[in-house]
């Protein structure tokens, strides 16, 4: 039975989609190497914490887990698991891997989406800015601005504005979700999350702003140079209105596609910025399991976070070639 | 050369980056002679506040000058920064030109390969690795070179590609050449502009992800880096402040006098931008 799917996006989307379960199933081979190569395996930890750890005991632990067959058979064995989504058990949490990473996936979320929203909206702002009014002071503050976000470690400004802002100022929290104690719910609870993300997200938004601000000027200025904003000028319409509904669309386009590829640098941030603040999001959740040696929480991430960045992917690409009307789905 | 120079030398930031570099470079080079007790020594009470005392810049919780850590710590960045950018593009380099040359399935399994590690999120992959070595130097450079390298390789695929049908190399193929000569000797050169662009912003990127690996506590504990130092100023944000801070603005300063370089090392090599 053969299907044939008409639809040029409908088409592009099954390959893509073929092309990354291959990908994801590369990443969790490597994944499974990985664990291999971590010294001391699950049987250890259980057995240091359960403080018996004779030879015997171990050996019983192992062929219980499985973890006495050979490696290619723990291979295939991890595989049929993560194709049925189960990623493991972690022996610190005393939960299954998936459990953990479901319950700690909305803080990171709406850590991330606000970052990138603040990070794409205020940069591309700033970028059009400076590229309106190029070679002026304008444009010289906001690129020494974002050299100096660009260049500075994501850690650094989050403590430098834990300093200025929680420590001088006393306006934001230092750290967390949420008051400790406070018991909020409803409206004053989103407050209070609202008044605790200020801080994480803007610390993460830094840097990204500023490469869609550079992105943005340097695209902004390039169209600029077009026939077609010739144009619009010698048809006598005002500054504003070429620079933002002639040249502003049509810049807009690299800064997406560069704003879909940080999603994985950004998946990295948020491991820095919430280690920092306490945030307890997934990445607060990989830098616990790394100290503990957890590393089935830790490579859970590691392939959860992996098969995120190929669907986002994806749904950029997709989302582009919609977008631009010149760019083929091949 | 003095092309290239005067090319250079028109972007002034570049010969300003240039110039922080060369400092730097120097400060890391006689750390030995500034503070030839080392960073770890304790030379003084806790927690001296900067530009009062002898100790320019305070000392941290044990005592340690924060002054001496960052010059010391310059000798670590450097060297992790400059090994790193090393390694990934020598791997880079093989593979984007094997790819670009051969192309056909050399070219889709490479490709392949380098889109898996792309997509894996590079700082979480550096932890993992990191974590799996067990964190020491060694570690920190291979963990940030396999995580670094597949830039290297698309853009060298990217050009190979590019070069592959000029008529120099299609006449280099009749004369017999042997494809390593024409790869090494007839389309690497051409290619060296960028990578040698891409090199530079590669060594601010390894310094910031040392940086970001010893703030974590996952870099070598046996030598001081400007990271650990940030990340062992958070215990004392509140009194201390000066412990987190000047690490960091040294780092600062660091990756964007690199980044300028990388802007002026672009214009000069770069003939599109000539003549803008």
């Amino acid at each position: 039975m053969k299907v044939r799917i008409v639809n040029p996006v409908g088409r592009y989307l099954c390959r893509r989609l073929i092309q990354g379960v291959f990908i994801i199933f590369a990443i969790v081979v490597i994944n499974f190497l990985l664990l291999q190569l971590a010294p001391g395996d699950a049987v250890e930890v259980l057995a240091g914490e359960a403080g018996v750890a004779t030879p015997e005991y171990l050996a019983n632990l192992r062929h219980k887990f499985g973890l006495d067959k050979p490696v290619l058979v723990q291979l295939g064995l991890y595989l049929k698991n993560i194709a049925m989504l189960d990623l493991g058990y972690s022996f610190r949490h005393n939960s299954p891997v998936l459990t953990l990473i479901v319950n700690r996936l909305g803080p990171t979320l709406i850590l991330m989406v606000t970052a990138f929203v603040i990070a794409l909206v205020i940069g591309t702002f700033l970028g059009v800015l400076a590229a309106r009014w190029v070679n002026t002071w304008r444009d010289t503050v906001v690129t020494v601005f974002a050299l100096v976000c660009y260049a500075s470690p994501i850690f650094w400004i989050g403590l430098m504005l834990i300093i200025v802002f929680s420590i001088k100022l006393d306006w934001l929290p230092t750290s967390g979700i949420e008051t400790v104690g406070a018991f909020n719910t409803g409206f004053d609870y989103v407050l209070d999350l609202a008044h605790h993300l200020v801080l994480p997200a803007i610390t993460l938004a830094l840097f990204y702003l500023a490469v869609y601000a550079r992105m943005a000027r340097a695209s902004m200025l390039e169209v600029f140079q077009m026939d077609y904003v010739t144009t619009a000028r010698m048809k006598g319409l005002r500054e504003g209105r070429v620079v933002y509904k002639h040249v502003l669309p049509n810049a807009l386009l690299p800064v997406l596609t560069m704003a879909g590829m940080q999603v994985s640098s950004m998946l990295g941030g948020s491991v820095i910025v919430e280690a920092l603040f306490g945030w307890p999001g997934l990445g607060l959740l990989a830098f616990d399991s790394l100290f503990a040696r957890d590393f089935n929480l830790l490579l859970g991430i590691f392939v959860l976070s992996s098969a995120l960045v190929v669907v986002v992917n994806i749904i950029v690409d997709v989302l582009y070639s919609v977008l631009d009307r010149r760019i083929e789905l091949r | 050369m003095k092309e290239f120079w005067r090319l250079y030398s028109k972007n002034i930031g570049g010969v300003l980056g240039l110039a922080f570099i060369v400092l730097v470079v120097i400060m890391a080079a006689i750390a030995s002679l500034l503070y030839p007790t080392g960073p770890f020594t304790l030379t003084g009470s806790s927690y001296v506040q900067p530009f009062h005392d002898i100790f320019p810049l305070g000392t941290d919780s044990l005592g340690r000058d924060v002054a001496a850590g960052i010059v010391w710590g310059a000798r670590v960045s450097l060297l992790v920064g400059f090994t790193t950018t090393l390694i990934a593009v020598f791997i880079g380099v093989v593979i984007g030109c094997l790819a670009g040359y051969f192309g056909g399935v050399t070219d889709s399994v490479l490709m392949r390969f380098t889109e898996v590690f792309q997509t894996i999120p590079s700082f979480i992959f550096g932890i993992v690795l990191v974590a799996i070595m067990s964190p020491s130097l060694y570690s920190v450079v291979i963990a940030i070179a396999v995580v670094t390298w597949p830039a290297v390789a698309r853009l060298v695929r990217g050009e190979f590609l590019a070069l592959r049908n000029r008529e120099f190399v299609i006449a280099a193929v009749a004369m017999g050449m042997s494809n390593t000569r024409i790869i090494l000797t007839q389309i690497l050169p051409n290619t060296l502009s960028p990578i040698i662009v891409i090199s530079s912003l590669m060594v601010a990127t390894a310094i910031l992800f040392e940086a970001g690996l010893s703030f974590l506590g996952l870099g070598d504990p046996n030598v001081m880096s400007w990271g650990f130092m940030i990340g062992a100023g958070r215990n004392a944000l509140r009194t201390a402040w000066w412990n987190s801070t000047f690490p960091g603005v040294a780092i600062l300063l660091t990756v964007l006098a690199i980044n300028l370089i990388g802007e002026g090392l672009n214009d000069a090599l770069n003939p599109k931008l000539r003549d803008k």
